[in-house]
């Protein structure tokens, strides 16, 4: 079964006296575990694609399924449940709660999926194990550094073992270094089975993407396969060079 | 990425479970211990906030109990001086007559007689009745003397007014007939002339007639109209009339007023009418004149009281709703303000799977909690300053807890009513907008 399949997805804004067409006719299906990356300039809809596909607003016209479920017409509350265990959401400022520290950060998508206390903190836990932040489960974002909380915004989008993972801009806060660190766990969580779709407008990001996507004036204007660079190996290579220049 | 095998068996097993999950089951709501707990956080991150905010409900929730504490207490002083009159009384006093035409004033000639008082007793109902003579004289006793009201009454008097011994006893039918020189001493007239000595056996002369004290009234205090009534020396009528206020030709056997006392459990309207009707066959009154006497009945002006007692009250505990109305309406200022500093983190939950319901439900439990913080502090300060009041006033303080329940169900309402305005807002904030908001 196709992880994501639309048809002629399309979506008008209202602009004044007439409407803006963000996003016309853009039909395309992806596998599970793929690695999508979107591109575009600004005003291009990469950013309406990854709002729809997200289930965060409803096209005007077209189909999409997601996981052959019709999600185009259903009402918000039924989105927020599919958004809530299909789907999980990274973003370029984090959005992390400020008050909350990493491990209820991470938590906080199995409290609207009504995971009983003990096993959401065991969850959330284990998932910042993963993502290499087992020693700082209790610091508070403005403790952590803007790749640490990066690092927790995607444990907090896997917690609740979603199907995709929406990424918008994910590197676009961070030195190219973390952003790189960033990417390869994407990479590592791409290999364990989750899908990834990817916005960015930055070529050197979407690299590491094995099938790239690109939009203009609202339209899917290439849509091509591509062997992914290796972040982690990158990351090696640069930690190298470094050790070499010192 | 060396990621834990259980993990990453589970991530890949969580993949194949959503490829053949057909449709997704309801997503389950917030809980409540956790709504509570991040309310709770929401309000520490901005305590003087809170606290400013939570300050007016608080200072509404301290003066409707206050105010209805207080006023319950004043209340129930007036009807305790009320009672203190006694129980079950009814008293005539003569009321304006027609002479040749001249209106004269109540009480301008009296014409109620001791043998009116007697007649009253066959009222079915009545079971005891006084007829009563007062006047200003002094009274002496050794080297102290002490100006009081003087005041001649039939034994059933004691009765009537529900008053009880201090000491000794009071005077006899028997006495009463034969107009013995004795006397009854209100608490204030026996201190004023004995102090702490006591005045049963003693001897004090009224107008220079020696009486014996045979007797000292338990203390009443001070009546509705802030008489001391304890400040009286009792003696029988008769003696009255012939030793003390001199005998008035015309009016030999005129008394200044009757009190009756209805049978306890009898209805003191009818009784009233009962009496009523008897007075006026007795002063020969056609139908189509006016009473000549004034008939009270003491429950009706106890509920008359205790009506305009109410009245005062519920205006003051209005005027401290009106605070705790505005207080309300602090709540909803910051709601607003807090979800608009907010919207990112609303757009946050939103987009990972906070139904709407639950948005709305986090910001009104927020300012329930609010509302609620400063009601329960209110509540204490509420009882603490009628306490304090009721000390500077001197009333008893009679705190209500109806009021007290009310006032902590009125703070809840208020956060729940002032907070789901800006609870709606924050729901039905559009994800999208709300996670670029900045």
């Amino acid at each position: 079964m196709l992880l994501i399949e639309t048809q002629g997805l399309t979506k008008h804004y209202a602009a004044g006296e007439g409407t803006v067409a963000a996003l016309s006719g853009v039909s395309l299906a992806v596998s599970p575990g793929e690695f999508v990356a979107a591109m575009g300039p600004s005003g291009s809809g990469k950013s309406t694609f990854l709002n729809l596909i997200g289930c965060l607003d409803r096209p005007t016209r077209g189909e999409y399924r997601l996981v052959g479920e019709d999600v185009s017409r259903l009402p918000p509350d039924r989105l927020a449940g599919i958004r809530n265990r299909r789907l999980g959401f990274v973003f370029q400022s984090f959005n992390l709660l400020p008050r909350a520290d990493a491990l209820a950060n991470v938590e906080l998508p199995l409290v609207y999926g009504s995971v009983g206390r003990r096993e959401r903190r065991e969850r959330a836990a284990a998932m910042l194990a993963l993502v290499g932040l087992g020693e700082r489960m209790h610091h508070r974002p403005s403790q952590l550094s803007g790749g640490q909380q990066q690092r927790v915004a995607i444990a907090r989008a896997l917690v609740n073992e979603p199907d995709l993972i929406l990424a918008d801009e994910p590197t676009g806060a961070l030195d190219s270094r973390t952003g790189l660190e960033i990417m390869a766990l994407l990479q590592g969580m791409n290999r364990e089975g989750v899908a990834v779709l990817m916005v960015t407008h930055d070529a050197e990001i979407a690299r590491f993407a094995s099938r790239c996507l690109r939009f203009h004036d609202g339209r899917l204007v290439a849509d091509e396969a591509q062997a992914p660079a290796a972040a982690s190996a990158e990351l090696a290579a640069l930690d190298d060079g470094g050790a070499r220049a010192a | 990425m060396n990621a834990p095998v259980a993990l990453s068996a589970r991530l890949a097993r969580g993949t194949e479970a959503g490829q053949t999950r057909a449709a997704p089951v309801a997503a389950g709501g917030l809980d409540l211990l956790e709504a509570l707990r991040s309310a709770l956080g929401a309000l520490a991150a901005n305590k003087l906030r809170a606290v400013l905010t939570g300050l007016g409900i608080f200072i509404g929730v301290a003066a409707v109990i206050a105010t209805v504490s207080v006023g319950a207490g004043a209340r129930q002083q007036v009807l305790g001086q009320i009672q203190s009159l006694g129980a079950n009384l009814l008293v005539i006093w003569p009321g304006s007559v027609n002479q040749a035409g001249v209106r004269l004033g109540a009480g301008q000639r009296p014409n109620l007689t001791w043998d009116d008082a007697q007649a009253l007793l066959e009222v079915p109902g009545i079971v005891a009745v006084s007829g009563n003579i007062r006047g200003q004289n002094q009274v002496v006793a050794g080297n102290a003397n002490w100006s009081t009201s003087v005041q001649g009454s039939d034994p059933d008097l004691f009765a009537v007014q529900d008053w009880a011994l201090e000491d000794g006893r009071f005077f006899t039918a028997e006495e009463a007939r034969g107009a013995r020189k004795v006397v009854v001493l209100g608490a204030t007239v026996a201190e004023a002339l004995f102090g702490d000595e006591g005045a049963v056996g003693q001897e004090i002369r009224v107008r220079s007639t020696p009486f014996e004290v045979i007797g000292v009234l338990a203390r009443k205090g001070q009546n509705p109209m802030g008489q001391d009534q304890d400040d009286v020396a009792v003696i029988p009528f008769w003696t009255a009339r012939r030793s003390v206020m001199g005998a008035n030709r015309v009016w030999a056997r005129g008394v200044n007023w009757i009190s009756l006392k209805v049978e306890d459990g009898a209805d003191m309207a009818e009784a009233a009418e009962e009496v009523r009707s008897l007075m006026r066959q007795r002063h020969r009154l056609a139908a189509n004149e006016p009473d000549d006497f004034n008939l009270r009945n003491m429950s009706d002006v106890a509920a008359t009281f205790d009506a305009s007692a109410k009245t005062l009250s519920m205006l003051l505990a209005s005027a401290a709703a009106v605070s705790l109305l505005v207080g309300g309406i602090g709540v909803m200022n910051i709601m607003l303000v807090s979800v608009t500093e907010r919207t990112r983190e609303i757009g946050l939950r939103l987009a990972i799977g906070a139904r709407r319901r639950d948005i709305l439900a986090q910001f009104l439990i927020e300012a329930v909690v609010l509302a609620l913080l400063g009601g329960a502090v209110g509540v204490a300060a509420g009882i603490g300053l009628s306490h304090a009041l009721g000390r500077v006033a001197g009333w008893p303080v009679l705190i209500q807890m109806d009021a007290v329940a009310l006032a902590v169900g009125v703070s809840a309402l208020t956060g729940l009513f002032f907070g789901f305005w800006p609870a709606r807002r924050a729901a039905r904030l559009d994800p999208i907008a709300a996670l670029r908001h900045d």
